[in-house]
């Protein structure tokens, strides 16, 4: 059986009647990774011992009780930024080549304790800083739906490998986009938390204001289900908030009808493929039919927030890539004579050209003279934008909108033109800067390639946003294959 | 040309909480390199910090023991900058929401030599870093190691206004903050671990002018002394280039303890610009009023009101008072003790003789000894109704001291009640000038020393426990009457 095609409630639902055990689960997983000759590059590290010997452990656990965890044998992609005790994290940079954590993610932990099985650790832009995969260091990811395509980024290893059946579930980080902009170009499901909904504590830090890890699954379903695991408070991380992760799943069925929707004009419109505003306006049709009230409106200050970001996720990873010295770990260039110098030509060798660029926005962003025209005004910004979200959360329940101005675009098309690449992420950024929740989940497709539709709620909304998701994922029944 | 000095202290002080300033490590001195380590501490790739709630509670007590402003919205920044001994890259320290600011220090509690205190604030301390070689000097190291059992403990540093005008003064002041904070308890202050060092800020100007004078920072001092000599040295350094018509040029300057001068290490024209930004994996702290009044109510009373309280109710001197006030756990020890017995002095000098002397040897503190306030009253008490002698009781103290038994039941348990009852003491006189009759012969033909002698017999025979006065009068008596 193809188990690599099958969702993780339809695993779960497998295990539950003995119909399949996570031995053969996690092979048909590796077989699949193993056959599939696309050089797809989804991985950087695989695991296949680690995940055989823990599916053999379930084997028995099947065998002799009906206790399961949440994520019982499903087969899961851990982002290469993301902590993982004793299995090397590169965030996809040459500087941390060969640095294995001695301490797992508390994101890592509670997938442990749920008895989940680790495929690997997947393929990203180096610290997560792009949006097309090719700034990783050990090259760029390929898009399952069209290998000349790029997966999207930073996540676009965990979305490649989702979409392609080279895992069942993923996790990803998005800071401005990177979940939900490469689940829209593979066509997955890809959710971004309230921040401080997941703990960061073992997510290597690229802006520590923005960053948050989330699910990508090819289901709402899975999405909710893996989203009740890694969810809840943390003493180790300050910025975490008390809140309790509850079942989502449970509530997914509740009906639509009568919420009330707003199409933020800015980010539907202008600056849009008209092909994807084409395919997102007839999903918006069925959100209607479905009894979604929806009504165009307004976030009048959403055109700076692209600015504002890029001022003030440049300007924390300036000083979050600090520590990458050579001092302690990672590479170190050893041709230097003095401190000064190994620090220069490590990080010189160490970091790729955007990671360099950013670090360098970042330290004059926030030098002596210019904080207050740059960074502080940039926090101004993101005042105004938080409001206007509130403002509008005070008529409408959701707001929506593609999630990415194309569907995936060629491999090497932006490479030399950052800013036609930061483009991008222009709907999904603002999102980041207040701290909101946002799904993306595929709405139909266009030219043979898929069209992300996002949903973005207040605070911690997850479960409306899951429940209007899932709704309107019934209502399309696209049931995409694994590519 | 009549110049005065304008001096301003920067104190940093390690804090004597139990873990560091962002992580569960403990904060020992003294152990193995890098074995008080955590990944936090390390700055491994993932890692966050947390604030250490004492730590900040330490800090809210000093404060308001300055008489700063404390409470409200209160914040983290980051200050960037590249040293090996800082892990992140950063530290993480506080800019313009410090914990407490423009408070107060009056030297020798006298408001008329007030010195203002721009600001307490907390921060994280850097690792060590160690040069192999000789001499132990970096220029002279092929290489340097890190020891990160220092890196995040946390540091408390206090800011003077420009509010000195003498060295003995800056001296003064530097030693009024060590006795002010180890009297609170936030830290040893130990100056040669380090856990207390100072930068002082010094420039010069003309007497009666109120302009600053172009000044010059004299970094990591870690001595009363040095603080003094470096000063002095500035002093006559800044003045002799004035004079000369020379430009000073601000900068920062090392004292060499082995010359007394001081030499210079950078001009500011070099100065980091360390990018200061708020934490952001720290959200910001707001100190409720509440809370400020219950820290308040627990520092009601301050060094200089104790001193004086320590000579109105027990009688002590100023010199004695001062000299308990400055051990926080001894004055708590005292007053216990006080409280059951009312020979104030005796206490007092028991607990600088006897006690202290025992603590000495053991290396510990009063609190981890078996002795405590209520023995202590109990020997003194006993020694006062004469029921033991003084030599007795040192030896009873010793006992207290091992098992922490009470000096009743010592007596009780080894028979060493003072011998008062006439006819036990009679009985061993007796026993005495008849085992020893040469020495009586010679006492009763007029050689007094002899006396001594058998009362030396007569105490060793009781082994100790006879009343020496009584022994002394009833033994010439029996000697007359043979």
């Amino acid at each position: 059986m193809r188990f690599y095609e099958l969702t993780a409630l339809q695993l779960l639902d497998l295990y539950k009647k003995r119909e399949a055990k996570p031995s053969e689960v996690i092979e048909s997983i590796f077989e699949r990774i193993y056959e599939d000759d696309r050089g797809l590059k989804c991985y950087l590290t695989l695991t296949p011992e680690r995940a055989l010997a823990d599916a053999k452990i379930l084997d028995l656990k099947l065998k002799n009780s009906d206790e399961f965890g949440v994520l019982f044998g499903i087969p899961t992609a851990v982002k290469d930024l993301i902590s993982t005790r004793g299995i090397r994290t590169t965030c996809a940079s040459k500087i941390l080549e060969n640095y294995v954590p001695v301490f797992d993610a508390t994101v890592v932990k509670k997938l442990v304790e749920s008895d989940f099985l680790m495929v690997g650790k997947t393929n990203m832009d180096e610290f997560a800083m792009g949006s097309s995969n090719e700034n990783s260091a050990y090259g760029p990811v390929k898009n399952p739906w069209d290998i000349t395509r790029v997966p999207g980024g930073s996540s676009g290893g965990s979305a490649a490998a989702v979409a392609a059946g080279h895992a069942t579930v993923a996790l990803g980080s998005d800071t401005g986009g990177s979940i939900r902009q490469p689940a829209s170009f593979c066509g997955i499901v890809g959710l971004k938390p309230t921040y401080g909904f997941v703990s960061r504590y073992g997510l290597v830090a690229f802006a520590s204001s923005l960053d948050q890890i989330g699910p990508m699954t090819r289901t709402v379903e899975d999405c909710a289900l893996l989203l009740s695991v890694i969810s809840g408070h943390d003493l180790l991380d300050s910025t975490s908030i008390k809140r309790e992760s509850v079942d989502y799943l449970g509530s997914l069925r509740r009906d639509v009808k009568g919420i009330k929707v707003g199409v933020p004009k800015e980010l539907s419109g202008e600056g849009i493929d008209g092909q994807v505003l084409a395919v997102f306006r007839a999903a918006l049709a069925r959100m209607e039919k479905i009894g979604v009230k929806v009504e165009e409106t307004s976030l009048p200050n959403i055109k700076y927030a692209l600015p504002a970001y890029y001022l003030i996720a440049p300007a924390e990873a300036s000083s979050n890539l600090a520590r990458y010295d050579g001092v302690k770990y990672g590479f170190r260039d050893d041709g230097a004579s003095g401190i000064r110098e190994m620090y220069r030509r490590t990080r010189a060798k160490g970091f790729g050209r955007e990671v360099k660029r950013r670090i360098m926005l970042g330290t004059y962003a926030l030098s002596a003279g210019y904080y207050d025209a740059y960074y502080g005004q940039a926090q101004k910004v993101r005042t105004l934008i938080i409001k206007d979200f509130s403002d509008a959360f005070s008529r409408y329940d959701l707001l929506v909108s593609p999630t990415s101005p194309s569907t995936a675009f060629k491999l090497g098309e932006k490479v030399d033109d950052p800013l036609n690449m930061y483009l991008s992420d222009i709907c999904t950024i603002p999102v980041n800067l207040a701290g909101l929740p946002a799904i993306s989940l595929p709405c139909g497709q266009s030219d043979g390639l898929p069209v992300g539709f996002q949903i973005i709620g207040p605070h911690f909304s997850e479960e409306r946003i899951l429940n209007a998701a899932y709704a309107l994922e019934r209502e399309l029944g696209l049931n995409w294959t694994v590519k | 040309m009549n110049y005065e000095p304008v001096i301003g202290l920067e104190i940093h002080v390690e804090l004597l909480t139990r873990t560091k300033m962002f992580c569960g490590c403990p904060t020992m001195f003294g152990a193995e390199p890098n074995t008080l380590v955590c990944p936090v501490c390390l700055a491994l790739p993932g890692t966050l910090p947390v604030i250490n709630r004492s730590a900040v509670e330490f800090a809210l007590i000093v404060g308001l023991a300055l008489n700063c402003n404390v409470g409200g919205f209160t914040q983290f920044h980051r200050k960037n900058y590249f040293y090996p001994d800082l892990p992140k890259g950063y530290q993480i320290s506080q800019y313009d929401y410090p914990l407490a600011r423009k408070g107060y220090l009056d030297l020798e509690g006298d408001s008329s030599r007030r010195i203002g205190i721009t600001r307490v604030h907390l921060e994280e301390d850097t690792a060590k870093l160690l040069h192999p070689g000789d001499t132990g000097r970096i220029t002279e190291a092929e290489y340097s190691l890190v020891d990160f059992n220092r890196a995040g403990i946390p540091l408390m540093e206090i800011v003077s206004e420009p509010d000195i005008h003498s060295t003995e003064d800056a001296r003064l002041f530097m030693v009024s903050l060590r006795d002010l904070l180890r009297y609170l308890g936030v830290s040893d202050c130990n100056l040669e671990e380090g856990s207390m060092r100072c930068d002082a800020n010094i420039s010069i100007r003309k007497k009666g002018e109120s302009a600053f004078g172009v000044k010059t920072e004299i970094k990591n001092i870690n001595s009363f002394k040095y603080l003094q000599q470096g000063l002095e040295y500035e002093i006559k350094r800044q003045i002799g280039a004035l004079d000369h018509g020379d430009k000073l040029v601000q900068e920062t300057r090392h004292f060499d303890s082995r010359t007394g001068r001081t030499s210079s290490l950078r001009s500011k024209e070099y100065a980091h610009d360390y990018r200061y930004f708020p934490e952001p994996d720290l959200v910001p702290m707001n100190i409720r009023e509440e809370y400020i009044q219950e820290l308040k109510s627990r520092i009601s009373e301050l060094p200089q009101q104790r001193i004086v309280r320590y000579q109105r109710d027990y009688g002590l001197s100023k010199d004695q008072a001062e000299l308990l006030t400055s051990n926080p756990a001894l004055c708590k020890f005292f007053e216990e003790s006080s409280a059951i017995c009312t020979d104030y002095r005796s206490v007092y000098n028991w607990i600088f003789s006897e006690v202290s002397a025992f603590l000495n040897e053991k290396s510990i503190l009063i609190d981890e000894s078996k002795i405590t306030p209520r023995n202590l009253a109990e020997l003194i008490t006993l020694i006062n109704q004469g029921k033991i002698s003084g030599k007795i009781a040192k030896e009873i103290a010793t006992e207290i001291f091992k098992s922490g038994e009470s000096p009743v039941d010592i007596i009780e348990s080894r028979g060493l009640t003072q011998i008062s009852d006439e006819s036990d003491i009679k009985q061993i006189i007796d026993e005495v000038i008849s085992e020893n009759p040469k020495a009586a012969q010679d006492f009763r033909s007029g050689k007094t020393s002899a006396l001594a002698f058998l009362v030396g017999q007569v105490m060793k025979k009781s082994r100790g426990r006879a009343n020496p006065d009584i022994v002394n009068s009833m033994l010439q008596q029996s000697l007359k009457e043979q």
